[in-house]
């Protein structure tokens, strides 16, 4: 019996060591794009006129809108992130089917963030041996220093990442005012310090383990995988069997990996790609890179290590899968386009009345009352006109404290108008008849609207 | 029971003897993160008796150092709407029905506030919509016993209907039962029916209506509001409109009485519950009434 059977892995340290190539250029880039882009895209302002904000990219929680660009959005039109979140699915499988997992190795938060944490690392402590020294020497001045300062440093990165987020959400150059001032509302304080935490955890501790343990997609992208996806790959017939190998040596009956561990050591995910496809494998391409490296320096054929299919035929993006991964791409992205493109400035409610559902006027006549929302989308205060159909000899009332005509109700721009309606009419043949309310806008044609809803008589 | 504890063959765990097809279930110790956190939270169950009310005494109970109480908290929190309130009710108390009607901001508080008060204090006779019912008259529709501009249903509610109060609005109609003879009281509720087309008129109803009812409710029993005298040729019956109901209420009438408000609610309560009923679709202008 053993008794020290581990039922869980512990978490064993990687010191991955630095590289040059051009995945790491690749890697390089796409960190200094996208954190420009999450840190400078509250900052872009776009002007919407008087009275509205002039943030480009804006999620306003009070104002209970969310702004990108001349795109608005209002609460009921959440469907639009419905939209947004296929598209982002499906395009990771897009993605994935055709290059494995790029989205894991450029381009996740985690990746992008882990790799900045490294970075400080390395400026502080040095490279891959010089930290694992420092880590393994006693407790010293210098080692209290390289590692605070390593801390220090992530706080700060961590505090810029939840202090660029809470930009996403008020508008910049106020809040920014605020944040110096110390004088911020207590959500906004809230999500600092959270997303601080969860940064220097993520990135400073948890790191790969986010990527094996924690990340669902990371799991099921392997399902987008098939023979003719792009992976890293150990060119097994060329490298095996492998040894190390003296300057001059013949190359005759052996194999071209020299079994330098240059691929292991650079690895973030601290895995030997030479066992083959593997699920902790980001795809990133730093073995890559680190093989290159070395078989230039031995005067061998770059490509030991590389991006190849596991068909080992040459690289073909027309696929059953991809087809149809683009075609629910193209579908999804028509439809909201289209969507958007034709989104109409007015939008309305009728609510009929259900207590009482109908009141009987001393002349017999019938009145109907009914809550009416206009809901004004557009930029500019307007008029509209109301007017119903299905139902003869009807008379329409707004009740209000002031006299409304039917063809002038007006709403604010970027407002709910509410109105009180009264219809009245003979007695029906129908207990409830179906009619149709109709809204056009006084000084554009093109905007109406209209709704059914139900006109009650009572029973005969 | 076993004596001896079972101990699992690879991790060396303790088992708890449970057994699913082969499969024990071992005893793990608690993680230890979870126990903190449950230490954590009997502390802090420790700091609640202190601060908080916790624990039953032979007289009450322990106060706690905070001395908080729901009630405490309910009248904070009260006072603090009383107040936010107070700004409209005073500028309510002080404004005329009519300037009330002109300031938008106003008017809805009003309505709003009309809204909620009908629901507490009318609603029991008039129906939570206002639509009333057998005896008590519908407030949505267009006809009025006693007239239905603001200024008279503010005055009506104030005062109320036959309440005993010197201001109520009072009227009486007597009983014909010993008066006229059963066949005349039939014929006579013939001819108020066929007022609205609901039956034959004759010579003799029309006759006897002339001379016992029109005084109030007009030659052509349209009413009179003066009396309160419902308008007998209109849709709308406040005690029903088939035949027995008629003869009933001429018979040995019902009258229906509402009570003062001026003594139990504040003006500006008042003011803004005529507002409500003036805006469910049946309010008139004053202008109407006065002709």
């Amino acid at each position: 019996m053993d008794k020290n059977i581990q039922l869980f892995k512990k978490q064993e340290k990687i010191y991955p060591r630095r590289v040059w190539g051009r995945y790491r250029k690749i890697k390089w880039m796409s960190m200094v794009i996208l954190l420009g882009i999450y840190y400078l895209a509250p900052w872009l302002r776009w002007d919407r006129g008087e009275h509205a904000p002039d943030q480009a990219i804006l999620i306003d929680m009070s104002g209970r809108r969310a702004y990108f660009f001349n795109i608005e959005i209002w609460p009921q039109e959440v469907y639009y992130i419905t939209g947004i979140l296929i598209l982002a699915a499906v395009g990771l499988f897009f993605v994935t089917s055709l290059f494995g997992r790029v989205w894991c190795g450029y381009a996740c938060p985690q990746t992008v963030w882990t790799d900045l944490f490294v970075w400080v690392e390395r400026i502080v402590q040095g490279d891959r041996n010089a930290r694992k020294k420092l880590d393994e020497s006693p407790l010293s001045l210098n080692k209290i220093y390289k590692k605070g300062l390593t801390h220090l440093i992530w706080i700060i990165i961590g505090l810029f990442t939840g202090g660029a987020w809470v930009f996403y959400f008020n508008d910049a150059p106020t809040l920014f005012d605020q944040i110096v001032h110390f004088d911020i509302p207590l959500t906004v304080g809230g999500w600092i310090i959270a997303l601080t935490f969860s940064t220097y955890l993520m990135a400073g501790y948890a790191r790969e383990q986010v990527c094996t343990y924690m990340c669902p997609y990371a799991r099921f992208q392997s399902a987008m995988f098939d023979k003719n996806t792009l992976i890293i790959a150990y060119d097994e017939k060329r490298g095996e069997p492998r040894g190390h190998h003296k300057a001059g040596e013949s190359w005759e009956g052996r194999g071209h990996c020299i079994d330098c561990d240059s691929c292991v050591l650079v690895c973030p995910m601290g895995i030997d790609i030479r066992k083959g496809l593997q699920m902790d494998c980001i795809a990133c391409g730093l073995c890559v890179d680190a093989c290159n490296n070395v078989m230039d320096k031995i005067g061998l054929p770059r490509g030991l290590i590389r991006y190849d299919t596991e068909s080992k035929q040459p690289f073909n993006a027309l696929r059953p899968r991809t087809f149809w991964y683009g075609g629910i791409i193209s579908l999804v992205g028509i439809l909201m386009l289209y969507s958007l493109l034709t989104r109409s400035p007015l939008e309305m409610n009728i609510i009929h009345d259900r207590n009482p559902l109908f009141v009987v006027l001393s002349n017999s006549e019938i009145r109907n009352g009914y809550n009416l929302h206009i809901l004004n989308k557009s930029r500019t205060d307007r008029y509209y006109t109301i007017g119903i159909e299905g139902l003869e000899n009807a008379n329409l009332r707004i009740q209000a404290n002031n006299e409304i005509q039917n063809d002038s109700l007006h709403v604010f721009a970027d407002s709910l108008g509410n109105f009180r309606v009264f219809v009245t009419a003979p007695k029906q043949q129908e207990i409830r008849k179906e009619i149709r309310f109709i809204i056009k806008a006084n000084d554009d044609s093109e905007i109406k609207e209209s709704k059914e809803t139900i006109f009650v008589s009572g029973s005969k | 029971m076993t004596d001896k504890k079972e101990r699992d063959e690879f991790s060396g765990v303790e088992t708890t003897g449970h057994e699913w097809d082969g499969l024990k279930e071992l005893n793990n110790p608690a993680p230890r993160w979870w126990l903190w956190v449950f230490f954590v939270t009997v502390i802090w169950a420790v700091g609640y008796w202190f601060v908080y009310p916790a624990w039953p005494t032979i007289s009450g109970h322990t106060k706690g150092s905070l001395n908080w109480t729901q009630y405490k908290k309910l009248s904070e929190e009260q006072s603090e709407i009383l107040a936010r309130r107070g700004e409209f009710s005073e500028k309510i108390k002080i404004s005329s029905l009519q300037e009330i009607k002109n300031d938008s901001e106003l008017y809805a508080f009003a309505l709003a506030g009309g809204k909620t008060m009908f629901k507490e204090n009318c609603a029991a006779c008039h129906g939570t919509g206002a639509q009333g019912g057998p005896g008590y008259p519908n407030l949505n529709d267009d006809d009025w016993l006693w007239g239905g501009d603001i200024a008279t249903i503010y005055k009506t509610i104030q005062h109320g209907i036959r309440s005993g109060h010197p201001g109520a609005r009072d009227s009486q109609m007597p009983a014909f039962s010993g008066v006229l003879k059963p066949q005349e009281i039939i014929a006579v509720t013939e001819h108020v029916l066929s007022l609205s087309n609901l039956a034959e008129s004759s010579a003799e109803g029309e006759e006897i209506f002339k001379q016992n009812c029109a005084s109030c409710h007009g030659n052509n029993g349209t009413g009179g509001r003066e009396f309160g005298a419902p308008n007998l040729a209109d849709a709308i019956w406040v005690y029903g409109s088939d035949k027995k109901s008629i003869v009933a209420q001429i018979n040995n009438p019902k009258h229906g009485v509402m009570p003062a408000w001026v003594d139990r609610l504040p003006d500006e309560t008042i003011k803004q519950l005529s507002i409500y009923i003036h805006s469910l679709g049946g309010g008139e202008t004053s202008a109407e009434n006065q002709q």
